[in-house]
């Protein structure tokens, strides 16, 4: 049945999209089966790569028509699984529309499109001195509609916040087909805050098609420390002091040792030999500020035990301290054939603790976990390295993963930084929130998409029924009678 | 009468089994006008939850209530039997210095929760009066100067406890800074005033306190708005990280126009950093006057005392088209703002005191909106608002508080399934003309 109603489609939205931008070859569309997130994969029905506002409009009125469900897809580098397609479902894919609208330097805001890659923001900025601040480490392809919808991070968030605190209007289409903007483009809200809300909310609320983000002044200096420690204990001492000092560092990460390794064999990087850790601290800002927090978070940093410093001052020493960093994930694969990223936090104060349980957790299931970390803000990257052809190691992993999840949740923090929850996660979110929560949060969900058509099975681990919205039992205010004003 | 009264003194002992603190509401409760049938004071969130319970089984009209300070501001409500007051849920519940995470309860004041995070060399780095409460600045959305740098309350939020409409206690967020689990209910509740459900414990992100801070000031002539408008575009383009970034401008077109910067830092550094803020503002048009200043300038951060407030915001590109828009307004109306507030960050409070005539304000609001149609409404999508924040109810009825409200038919769809029988501050939010 759903194979018919499918077909039914494609004509329409052949009229829609073009011809070209409608795919139905089974081949073509395997390429769409997963994100970033390759465990987890489901062949869409249909993909469809609207050009337009309009045309995604247009194409999900469509969908809610035929009340089949829809999945929007920006670059496909997500971490958890929130752009799988749906298998009866219809992918529709942002990627022709990738266009930086406007930029307004005095106003320091920029329009863009959501399939506009996140570095496209940035460079189009700097001829003006100024760029967009979240840089999630795809940054060069993950696209912004995706940053929106996952509220990326990125190893400066410790310093500049997240998607949401750039963020100032949003054009989106709802499930209904509608297209509407959420916020006035200021970032000064009226009402609820339905434009924080939906940044976020993981592709579930509708899908976004025009962005207003703001940009901000290129800071003047910028100085790169890499610190390298016996452990990471020692390592996150340093973090804490530097903390305490009051000093906000633009980014703090952390690598251990294997780790460290990985990376050296993929890219090089040089890292001090030996260091059971190495520390990258990030300070940005005016120059007479900056000069005297960099004094003080290398005393710090060799008070807490440092067996080497590296300073980088211009932008190429800066790269190569980063590109341990960066490639870190990447660089993992070539120590193990297969492995799951993790993204839990915990508060900065117990990351000791934390990687304390995680390394013996490791050492009992024999599994080995590589730790990549923005030790700042307490956000965890374990890597569980693991062989996928043992299906006792595959699931060995797997509960590791989970236990580790368990762990950060014991110390108070969260299943997710900056990945969010998508399929990979939904079934830890009872062990965080509990029924209450969930229930609440999918009154929002009811509100946005009453049939559950857009990105269904994604965030929450059973689906909630709406029901029948109940309309206003209460005589009407003055000014609503008036005709003036629609309140509540 | 008799049913009536039975049916009272049946809700009264409902309401008092459900929270001890519960008395009947007098005229010193009444919000904007209507006086509350009753006043309960709940001490945890769980009194709260059976407080609620309680108010949804008699079907009753609430109204949550922090300082108060907030209440007259916009509608009335359309009706308020029971009045949740949060005076005695105000302490700062955790604060963990090392994570700079705060959990406070909802009632807490902005200036309590100060002195305890000043202990460890902390703040919440919002710019709110000491006695507002926390619950009523994140339910407001209330923002002052630092907004520039730090945000709204909805940007320092990261964990958020409420009570809905119907008794259910709901949490979201958590306290880690970086958390993306779940939907941002925190999120909704900012700027809710109190339609969604009953704010019972907040956590906050915190910044540390600055070693040092100066303030800058450029005076522009009273004819040189446009070179005020430079000054301030200038300071909020700026690689020197202001905190802050305001226009202060007390009496129409015939007094002067301040800029004031805050720079936040080290003693060096914040005196290195004046110096070129100086030249910045000084340099960018105008021949303004500048001083340098350890302290804060007149009226820094505070609305004029004033009946009506009109927010507008907008693209700061579009300040010099803001402030003619402002000055035409005033004359077409025959009143003169009082006008200041964030510029930086794109917005501004014009403010009409008391003695204004409410056909005037009317007037002013009308012309104002309409002369900033094109400011605000770009072709590519909104650029900026005209709110009425607070005015005297016949002129908010009137001139309606809001003009379009981008996202308004999801705003109900939200308000609709987090409080069906609209009992939440019945009458309080508009969802746009």
């Amino acid at each position: 049945m759903a194979a018919t109603t499918i077909e039914g489609l494609v004509p329409r939205m052949r009229q829609v999209c073009g011809a070209a931008n409608v795919i139905t070859d089974p081949l073509e569309l395997r390429t769409y089966e997963c994100d970033g997130l390759t465990a987890h994969r489901m062949v869409p029905a249909l993909v469809v790569l609207p050009g337009t506002a309009g045309e995604v409009a247009a194409v999900v009125a469509e969908c809610a028509k035929a009340g089949v469900p829809f999945v929007a897809r920006g670059s496909g580098t997500g971490l958890s699984g929130g752009a799988l397609p749906h298998p009866d479902g219809v992918l529709v894919v942002m990627s022709r529309m990738r266009k930086i609208l406007e930029v307004d330097p005095v106003s320091r805001r920029a329009v863009v499109e959501p399939g506009a890659t996140n570095l496209s923001v940035s460079k189009a900025a700097a001829p003006f001195g100024l760029f967009y601040a979240p840089d999630p480490s795809s940054q060069v392809v993950c696209s912004v509609g995706g940053n929106v919808a996952e509220n990326s991070g990125g190893a400066h968030c410790l310093k500049n916040g997240f998607t949401v605190h750039h963020v100032t209007g949003l054009e989106i289409v709802t499930p209904a087909g509608e297209l509407t903007w959420l916020g006035d483009g200021t970032g000064v809200t009226t009402g609820y805050d339905l434009l924080g809300a939906f940044t976020g909310s993981e592709g579930t609320l509708g899908i976004v098609t025009k962005i207003v983000v703001k940009l901000m002044p290129l800071p003047e200096t910028v100085h790169t420390l890499l610190a390298a420690y016996a452990t990471t204990s020692d390592g996150g001492r340093a973090v804490s002091d530097v903390i305490g000092a009051g000093i906000v560092p633009a980014a703090i990460e952390m690598m251990d040792a294997l780790s460290i390794e990985a990376a050296e064999a993929a890219v090089g990087c040089n890292y001090p030999e030996g260091a059971g850790a190495v520390l990258i601290v990030e300070l940005d800002g005016p120059a007479c500020e900056v000069e005297g927090e960099l004094a003080t978070v290398r005393a710090l940093c060799e008070a807490a035990g440092a067996t080497e410093i590296r300073a980088a001052d211009d932008p190429a020493e800066r790269a190569v301290i980063w590109a341990g960093r960066k490639s870190a994930f990447a660089a993992v694969g070539r120590i193990s054939p297969a492995f799951i990223v993790q993204d839990g936090v915990v508060p900065r104060t117990s990351l000791g603790e934390v990687l304390a349980r995680i390394a013996a957790l490791s050492a009992d299931a024999g599994i080995r976990v590589a730790n990549v970390f923005h030790a700042g803000d307490g956000n965890l990257h374990p890597l569980v390295l693991y062989d996928d052809a043992s299906p006792a190691q595959t699931e060995a992993a797997e509960e590791l993963s989970g236990a580790i999840l368990d762990t950060c949740l014991e110390h108070g923090g969260s299943i997710t930084g900056e990945h969010g929850v998508g399929v990979d996660k939904s079934r830890y979110m009872p062990k965080m929130f509990n029924a209450d929560d969930l229930d609440t949060m999918q009154l929002v969900r009811c509100a946005f998409d009453p049939a559950s058509l857009c990105n269904p099975g994604k965030v929450f681990p059973t689906p909630r029924l709406c029901g029948e919205v109940p309309g206003h039992r209460r005589a009407p205010h003055p000014a609503v009678a008036a005709g003036l004003a629609e309140i509540f | 009468m008799d049913t009536e009264r039975a049916v009272v003194s049946q809700i009264r002992a409902a309401l008092e089994a459900a929270c001890s603190a519960t008395r009947d509401g007098a005229a010193a409760d009444s919000v904007a006008g209507v006086t509350p049938a009753f006043v309960a004071s709940p001490a945890s969130t769980a009194e709260a939850a059976a407080l609620l319970g309680a108010a949804a089984t008699h079907d009753l009209t609430v109204v949550p209530r922090g300082a108060g300070l907030g209440l007259g501001w916009g509608l009335p409500p359309s009706s308020c039997d029971l009045v949740v007051d949060m005076a005695l849920m105000g302490d700062v519940i955790e604060h963990a210095a090392g994570d700079l995470v705060a959990r406070v309860q909802a009632g807490a004041t902005i200036g309590h929760l100060a002195s305890v995070l000043a202990q460890a060399g902390q703040q919440l780095a919002l710019d709110a009066p000491p006695d507002a409460t926390v619950g009523g600045v994140v339910a407001t959305g209330m923002a002052g100067p630092r907004r520039f740098r730090y945000g709204a309350p909805r940007d320092l939020l990261i964990g958020l406890t409420a009570v809905r409409a119907d008794g259910v206690v709901a949490h979201s967020g958590g306290k880690v800074v970086k958390n993306v689990a779940g939907y941002d209910i925190g999120k909704l509740f900012s700027g809710s005033q109190g339609t969604l459900g009953l704010i019972t414990e907040a956590t906050f992100r915190l910044h540390p306190l600055p070693v040092a801070v100066v303030y800058v000031t450029a005076e522009f002539g009273s004819s040189d708005r446009a070179g005020a408008a430079a000054a301030v575009a200038a300071a909020a383009g700026s690689a020197l990280v202001p905190s802050a970034v305001e226009l202060d401008w007390p009496g129409g077109s015939s007094r002067p126009l301040r800029v004031g910067v805050l720079l936040e830092g080290t003693a060096a550094g914040v005196a290195e950093r004046a110096t070129r803020m100086s030249e910045r503002l000084g340099g960018a048009a105008g021949s303004p006057i500048v001083a340098v200043s350890p302290t804060a300038p007149p009226r820094w951060g505070q609305l004029p005392s004033s009946s009506t407030v009109v927010r507008t915001t907008f693209w700061v590109a579009k300040l010099p088209a803001v402030l003619d828009a402002l000055v035409a307004a005033g004359e077409e109306a025959g009143v003169r703002p009082a006008v200041s507030g964030p510029a930086g960050a794109g917005a501004l409070y014009a403010c009409l005191g008391p003695h204004t005539e409410d056909d005037a304000a009317v007037r002013f609001i009308a012309a104002l909106r309409d002369r900033l149609t094109r400011v605000t409404q770009g072709s590519a999508g909104p650029r900026g608002s005209v709110v009425v924040l607070a005015a005297p109810s016949s002129v908010l009825t009137t001139a309606g508080a809001y003009g379009p409200v981008p996202g308004a038919a999801l705003m109900r769809s939200v308000k609709d399934q987090f409080d069906p029988g609209y009992r939440m501050f019945p009458g309080r939010l508009a969802g746009g003309s």
